[in-house]
């Protein structure tokens, strides 16, 4: 603790690239200059707006990046389009200055033709006269899709196109090797592109602001069905990541000889498609193509190059059906960052709940997926309307509506057990929260339900048993997303259940799990939990001043010992809306004697110079040493970084987790809207009552972030207090453990 | 859900006087042509909740109904009808059936209640807090009880439909106190311990009590047994249980009694941190915050939660106990809430059997009903009513906003208006009849004029 270690350059590209800022250029990446971040920022930014929820770490080294940017005052265009940019070595090839005198029907560029989305962003003149090319790029399509209504027809005509592109290909320079930051970042914008496409059909969105442009402006567009032809070795694996069909540069290099597209992560990337080829891929004129999808294997390609065309690209998305026998795609398909998360005997289970189950981090706005999820779904959930763009592909929906109708069933839920149906009550009333509370209720429920549980005739006990826990599973996910430890407790159930020996009887093998779900909550959570106290103890000494935010079981029962045990400290509470969760923890600490202040989030610096210790809960460490907590941990943890206090993070290890996530974008929850835009009691602020109704307004209630591990001192967990990069060990060596109990 | 629906169907109310009989016990006045009774047995019926009792005062009305049921539900609900001796009020129908009681909770319901609120959402509520009592408040209807009340000037149930003082937290969770309608006109008192707990407490006169309410069934059998004097539901039990919310009497409720469990086994120390894990994510409310008073981490004092349920103001919602409320009812059925009836309209939106013979001239307007075989004149006009089956009306007669039963005969020249016809009767030439409720089997002279009259023969009621 008390060699702190040297700050690092925060801008170690990996935590930077979330997403919205360029990539640092490492080269020339200086000392970090705190001072200087706050301007570059907003210079960046002049409007500085939409996006801040969520931007973790102010960039710091925008240098290079800054002359670019600074002409086109699109702050959320930029930092997508820019790792993008940097990787495919036709540095912003979209802003290229040639391009604007690109002859084409530019006249007939007109502010409707932007997706009002654009317009909103930001103001639309500057649009008008910054995307001179987006707007062709649309024009050009529009007037394409008009020309061509027949998809397949142009096949023939593509080949020769297609070849007259080769050339021109081939002549460019081939990308720079990618680092592993670089493909996450054009993952994300990847992402964000799919997020524009609505509805099964190809959409040909003008990307000259790549994902983004995808992203902001799609139905505009020329919208058009196509047939698109994926056939490619490793298809299977590939729709998976089809989506991330790739990244501009790779497919305009590859795309010259003839139609052989690689799309992936090219070099041993996550992404193992190797080769798709699309079959009849007719660039016709500017940025329109037409592929031809044979198998109703997803085909995303996001991204085409046309060499001829300098770094004109076209972002096409397929989403044709997708044969729900292929579990692979729904598996990998967010998990881009974390290929490695399920893999070896988990694949049994796996492909059980695939049946019943929607993916727990399914991607809502995949319409094809949603509907299908919605079908199996017992809650009716009305999607929330006026999402913010960038979270498409969380699932949001209205508060209200779904409590209603979760109530109105409560007789007809057939299958689901009562223990079950309270607590996904609970979870969706917001009466259970916190990850501990959540994954114990849920365990306790399941206790419930197989202590009720016969097996039916002619059934076995290890398949009905593992297929009712999947329907519960899907029940409790409409209710509220999975955290990760209740997932872990889940894989640990489910792993007990099909473990089972054949010739044990139906009350030995309830009794077996029954218990084993008691220690399961007695080991991993309740003593876990003692052996962090003792440990976090001997951390605490008189005289501290403990900062801790929101309300986390673990850390409230340190304060706790530690008060008992004598010690002498102060505690700093530090909370927020909407949740104010800090209120309840003030309450029980207060009633015990200890000597508390509370504050909000917004006094954090103030504060921050009389801490000497921040202990924060955790609602989940990841294999790179983020931590993934309650939102506004890393708000805290970063404060307390700048100010040299030491973070220490309470975590039991039953909360980590083989994945890596580097933003708090592509896997979160979103809360209920309503909550941010009310503040009770408090009539007087009423200014955005009635949001729903206005087109312009998308309240973001975000309910976890990640806190980089570079702001992180030290995890204690129930195996010591390791370093954040030793969590992989701890996920390595006792990772399996707990499915062996 | 280990929910069991008792439904209470009343015998031969006293409310409804005229329209009640020997014949036609309560539960079976007909809305839109169907016995009440049927509209909550579909509900249970779509709930999926397959089982009920029900209780009927009174040996005779209880072997109509069981025999009206068995017919009807025979092969969809399994329906068991249970008499209780009269006037043992609604807290004795169920201290008689004590026995039968078995599951973890209990759904009552009045068997009068005409709504399309699912009783899931009562049972929801109750599960979710585990409470001892949850009550179905719903919104007093614009159209509704009080204003077009004015007519039939000696409706008891007026008096307690009008001031109802129903007192939330803030949340609209929890029930902190309940006067019913005798009671409003002396001061209302609010018990400061739970003002005090509670710290904000909203009285609402617009709320009716449904009669719709989910109790924990040991809770209920204590207190049914433990004070023998209770009468009724609405009036004893409910508000003695919303009283002692506080300073619980009940020996067995659930959370309560599993932590003072867990502290009796006290060696299994992760058992408390456990319990005590889930309570402190779970956001308390003042019932927990009560019952740990300031300091103490173990619950000093036993609390039970008392919750409503406060149905939307979009579902229709209505009892029918009082001849008021059957004329609304009707009305609505027909009417408003036309899909409660399950029956389809016509494009002129009313339904005429297709049995259904009309003289020529003769108008039935919108949002009326006529039942099979019934017969009209010529020139005779039917407006806002329901007519049932096997009428004979003749010519020049004028129906308005009336309900007519089955085999009523009217002759010619007559006025029907706001008024309630019950099954036998005949109405002779150009009688007069505003606002009146005609008894089974009454004769109407010819030319006779009343207004605002009760009609019946004379019966032991």
């Amino acid at each position: 603790m008390e060699s702190r270690r040297v700050p690092r350059t925060v801008s170690d590209p990996k935590v930077r690239q979330v997403g919205f800022f360029a990539p640092p250029d490492r080269s020339l990446s200086g000392p970090p200059d705190p001072a200087s971040s706050p301007p570059l920022l907003s210079n960046i930014s002049p409007s500085g707006n939409s996006l801040s929820p969520v931007m973790i770490p102010p960039p710091r080294h925008l240098s290079t990046d800054l002359p670019r940017h600074l002409p086109h005052p699109q702050p959320l265009l930029s930092p997508l389009r820019a790792p993008r940019a940097n990787e495919t070595s036709v540095p912003v090839g979209s802003y290229n200055p040639s391009e604007f005198s690109t002859p084409s029907g530019i006249a007939d560029f007109s502010e409707d033709q932007l997706s009002p989305r654009w317009g909103r962003k930001s103001s639309s003149g500057k649009f008008a006269t910054s995307l001179p090319s987006g707007g062709f790029g649309m024009a050009a399509a529009n007037k394409i899709s008009d020309a061509n209504s027949k998809p397949g027809v142009a096949d023939g005509g593509a080949d020769a196109e297609v070849q007259k592109e080769k050339g021109a290909a081939a002549g460019k320079p081939l990308k720079e090797k990618t680092t592993k930051a670089e493909r996450r970042a054009m993952q994300e914008a990847q992402r964000a592109a799919k997020a524009a496409t609505k509805g099964k059909y190809l959409v040909l969105s003008s990307s000259w602001n790549l994902s983004r442009g995808g992203c902001f402006g799609e139905e505009e567009t020329g919208r058009k069905t196509m047939g698109g032809c994926m056939n490619g070795s490793g298809e299977d694996r590939c729709s998976g990541k089809g989506r991330c069909g790739n990244c501009g540069g790779k497919t305009a290099g590859t795309y010259g000889t003839m139609c052989t597209v690689a799309i992936g992560g090219g070099d041993g990337g996550l992404d193992r498609v190797k080769g798709v080829k699309i079959a009849g891929g007719v660039p016709t004129g500017v940025g329109k193509f037409l592929l031809s999808c044979n198998k109703n294997s997803l085909c995303w390609v996001t991204e085409l190059h046309l060499p001829g065309e300098g770094s004109k690209t076209v972002g096409v998305n397929s989403a044709n059906a997708m044969k729900s026998a292929k579990p692979a795609p729904q598996k990998k398909d967010n998990s881009s960052v974390a290929a490695s998360e399920r893999k070896g005997g988990d694949r049994q289970t796996d492909k059980d709940r695939k049946k019943d189950v929607p993916h727990p981090r399914m991607q809502f706005d995949d319409e094809n997926r949603v509907e299908k999820a919605k079908k199996r779904s017992v809650v009716k959930q009305a999607e929330a309307r006026n999402r913010v763009e960038l979270f498409r592909h969380l699932p949001q929906y209205e508060h209200g509506a779904r409590l209603t109708d979760l109530e109105s069933k409560f007789f007809q839920l057939g299958p689901v057990h009562p223990a079950v149906y309270k607590v996904g009550f609970r979870y969706l009333t917001g009466d259970i929260s916190g990850g501990n509370a959540r994954c114990i209720a849920m365990l306790q429920a399941f206790q419930e339900s197989i202590k009720d549980y016969s097996t039916p005739p002619e059934k076995t006990l290890i398949r009905d048993l593992t297929s009712k826990i999947n329907c519960y599973v899907s029940f409790l996910i409409e209710c509220r997303p999975l955290s990760i430890s209740m997932g872990n407790a889940i894989r640990f159930l489910k792993r007990r259940i099909t473990s089972l020996p054949l010739n044990l009887s139906e009350s030995e093998a309830i009794t077996s799990l029954v218990s084993d779900i008691d220690r399961f909550i007695n080991e991993k959570i309740i003593l876990a939990d003692n052996v962090i106290v003792k440990h976090a103890v001997t951390k605490i000494r008189d005289g501290d001043v403990l900062l801790t935010y929101a309300s986390s079981s673990a850390v409230e029962m340190l304060l706790l010992h530690a008060h008992e045990l004598g010690k002498r400290f102060r505690v700093v509470i530090v909370d927020s809306r909407p949740k104010l969760e800090g209120k309840m923890l003030l309450r029980r600490l207060v009633g015990k004697g200890i000597n508390c202040t509370y504050t909000h989030i917004n006094a954090v610096s103030y504060v921050m110079h009389e801490v000497t210790r921040v202990f924060l809960g955790a609602s989940s460490v990841l294999a790179n040493g983020t931590v993934y907590s309650r939102v506004g941990t890393a708000c805290v943890a970063m404060v307390a970084h700048q100010f040299r206090v030491p973070v220490l993070i309470c975590c039991e290890a039953y909360k980590f987790h083989e994945r890596v996530q580097l933003d708090s974008i592509c896997c979160n929850e979103l809360g209920d809207a309503e909550m941010v835009s009310r503040v009770t009691g408090r009539e007087d602020i009423n200014s955005l009552d009635g949001w729903t109704s206005s087109e312009n307004l998308q309240p973001l209630n975000l309910l976890y972030d990640a806190t980089p591990s570079d702001y992180v001192s030290m995890i204690i967990t129930d195996y010591g207090m390791i370093p954040p990069t030793s969590v992989p060990v701890i996920v390595r060596e006792y990772g399996r453990e707990y499915l062996l109990i | 859900m280990d929910f069991q629906v008792v439904v209470l169907a009343g015998g031969f109310s006293k409310n409804l006087v005229p329209l009640v009989s020997k014949e036609v016990p309560k539960a079976l006045l007909p809305v839109a042509n169907q016995p009440v009774i049927l509209y909550v047995l579909e509900l249970l019926d779509q709930n999926d909740l397959k089982n009920a009792i029900v209780v009927v005062e009174g040996e005779s009305a209880a072997l109509l109904i069981s025999s009206w049921i068995s017919i009807n539900f025979v092969d969809r609900l399994h329906v068991e009808v249970i008499a209780v001796p009269e006037d043992v009020g609604t807290a004795g129908a169920l201290r008689a059936i004590d026995h039968r009681l078995t599951a973890k909770d209990i759904l009552v319901m009045s068997g009068d209640l005409v709504t399309e609120i699912p009783p899931g959402a009562v049972a929801a509520t109750h599960r979710r807090h585990d409470a001892v009592v949850t009550a179905m408040l719903c919104p007093v209807p614009v159209s509704g009880l009080s204003e077009s009340g004015s007519s039939s000037g000696k409706d008891k149930s007026k008096k307690t439909n009008r001031y109802n003082i129903v007192s939330l937290d803030p949340t609209k969770q929890f029930l902190l106190h309940i006067a019913a309608g005798a009671e409003v006109d002396k001061d209302v008192r609010a018990q400061k311990s739970i003002l005090r707990a509670v710290g904000m407490m909203e009285s609402r006169s617009d709320l009716i009590d449904t009669h719709m309410y989910a109790f924990k069934r040991s809770a209920l059998q204590d207190v049914l047994n433990q004070k023998e004097n209770f009468q009724s539901l609405r009036r004893d039990v409910l508000p003695y249980l919303v009283r002692s919310q506080l300073r619980s009497e009940l020996s067995s409720n659930g959370v309560q009694s599993d932590e003072n469990s867990n502290g009796q086994n006290g060696p299994q120390d992760s058992k408390i941190v456990l319990s005590q894990l889930l309570a402190n994510s779970s956001t308390p409310n003042f019932h927990e915050i009560y019952a740990l008073g300031l300091a103490g981490s173990a619950p000093m004092r036993k609390t039970h939660k008392c919750c409503v349920y406060v149905a939307n103001k979009s579902n229709y919602c209505a009892r029918m106990n009082s001849i008021q409320a059957f004329t609304d009812i009707n009305r609505d059925v027909v009417g408003e809430a036309s899909h409660l009836s399950g029956y389809t309209f016509s494009a002129q939106n009313n339904i005429i059997h297709p049995s259904a013979v009309l003289g020529s001239k003769t108008t039935v307007g919108p949002q009326c009903m006529l039942g099979e075989g019934s017969q009209m004149g010529d020139k005779s006009s039917v407006k806002k009513s329901v007519i049932g089956r096997h009428c004979r009306i003749g010519s020049n007669v004028k129906i308005v906003n009336s309900v007519v039963m089955n085999h009523v005969s009217i002759a010619d020249g007559c006025s029907i208006q706001g008024s309630i016809i019950c099954s036998n009767v005949q109405i002779q030439e150009r009688a007069v009849l505003k606002d009146c409720q005609v008894g089974a089997g009454f004769v109407v002279s010819a030319g006779g004029e009343y207004k605002g009259e009760a009609l019946a023969k004379k019966e032991k009621f």
